[in-house]
């Protein structure tokens, strides 16, 4: 089967994603390779659905958005893999949220990539994960600046092996 | 995401991107993409099913330990067990993004000239 990447997508929608070629100066193959045993590696979760934890964290700035619609919140969150649905949040305007709150699975599959550290497929999984707000300004400096080197830092802390991005 | 997928690629990290448009991943050039299709919002799957979302994680893993070069791209066969027009309908946010509020209403301008 091959996927057909704009089988849910609104046809008007379409040209803004297809065609589009490498983002500016992306173009060289990047390739770090997974020198371990999967069972021996530790494994990281990476969603763009703009979860963060509704008690102790600060929301994604969805205000600033309504109020400059070409531009995202570019920060991001760490996410324990402990953490429970209820504690969940989810700030994206462009998705519908109410699965993602039903479910945080389907976007951050933490409590499955532990399943699977307990059932020896992984190693294990790195005891925070990170969330970012996928719908970012098209020059995505700050990502790229900020956003980029942080999570870098952040995965190196955490004794990432392998991250798993899912976009929603 | 996935010209952030190759900027922490860059720095070291191995990186495979679970994505509904494994088109656009590969245009971007993403280190290694598992093609999934689903609705927006739903990389892994149904809610609160976990067959469905236990093959999705197996294939990401798989797919990050094992790809052998850059650019690998494996897409899942697994069908959205919703007819389309529901599925279609409801990942989108009840009310339009401030973005795509920006357009209609730019084309809505147009329109009237």
């Amino acid at each position: 089967m091959v996927v057909d990447s704009f089988k849910f997508l609104p046809r008007s929608f379409r040209p803004l994603y297809e065609g589009r070629g490498p983002f500016p100066g992306e173009v060289a193959p990047v390739w770090a390779p997974f020198g371990k045993r999967l069972a021996e590696s530790r494994i990281a979760l990476l969603t763009s659905a703009g979860i963060y934890l509704k008690r102790s964290q600060p929301s994604f700035d969805l205000a600033r958005e309504q109020a400059h619609p070409d531009w995202g919140d570019p920060s991001w969150r760490a996410i324990p893999a402990s953490t429970q649905p209820a504690d969940v949040g989810v700030a994206h305007l462009h998705i519908n949220d109410e699965d993602l709150l039903a479910d945080p699975e389907i976007a951050l599959p933490s409590g499955l990539l532990k399943q699977f550290a307990d059932e020896g497929v992984v190693g294990g999984a790195v005891s925070e994960h990170a969330s970012v707000m996928g719908y970012q300004d098209r020059s995505l400096g700050d990502w790229r600046s900020t956003t980029a080197p942080q999570l870098v830092a952040h995965l190196q802390g955490q004794g990432a092996d392998g991250l798993i991005l899912a976009p929603v | 995401m996935p010209v952030l997928a190759r900027w922490i690629e860059s720095a070291g990290i191995p990186t495979v991107i679970v994505t509904m448009m494994p088109s656009v991943a590969e245009e971007r050039r993403a280190p290694r993409i598992v093609g999934v299709e689903f609705p927006f919002g739903h990389p892994f799957g149904m809610i609160h099913d976990r067959a469905m979302q236990r093959p999705v994680l197996e294939l990401a893993l798989r797919v990050l330990a094992g790809a052998a070069a850059f650019g690998t791209r494996v897409d899942l066969d697994v069908e959205w067990p919703v007819p389309l027009r529901d599925a279609y309908r409801s990942w989108q946010p009840k009310e339009a993004s401030p973005v795509v509020k920006k357009l209609l209403e730019a084309r809505q301008q147009e329109g009237s000239r």
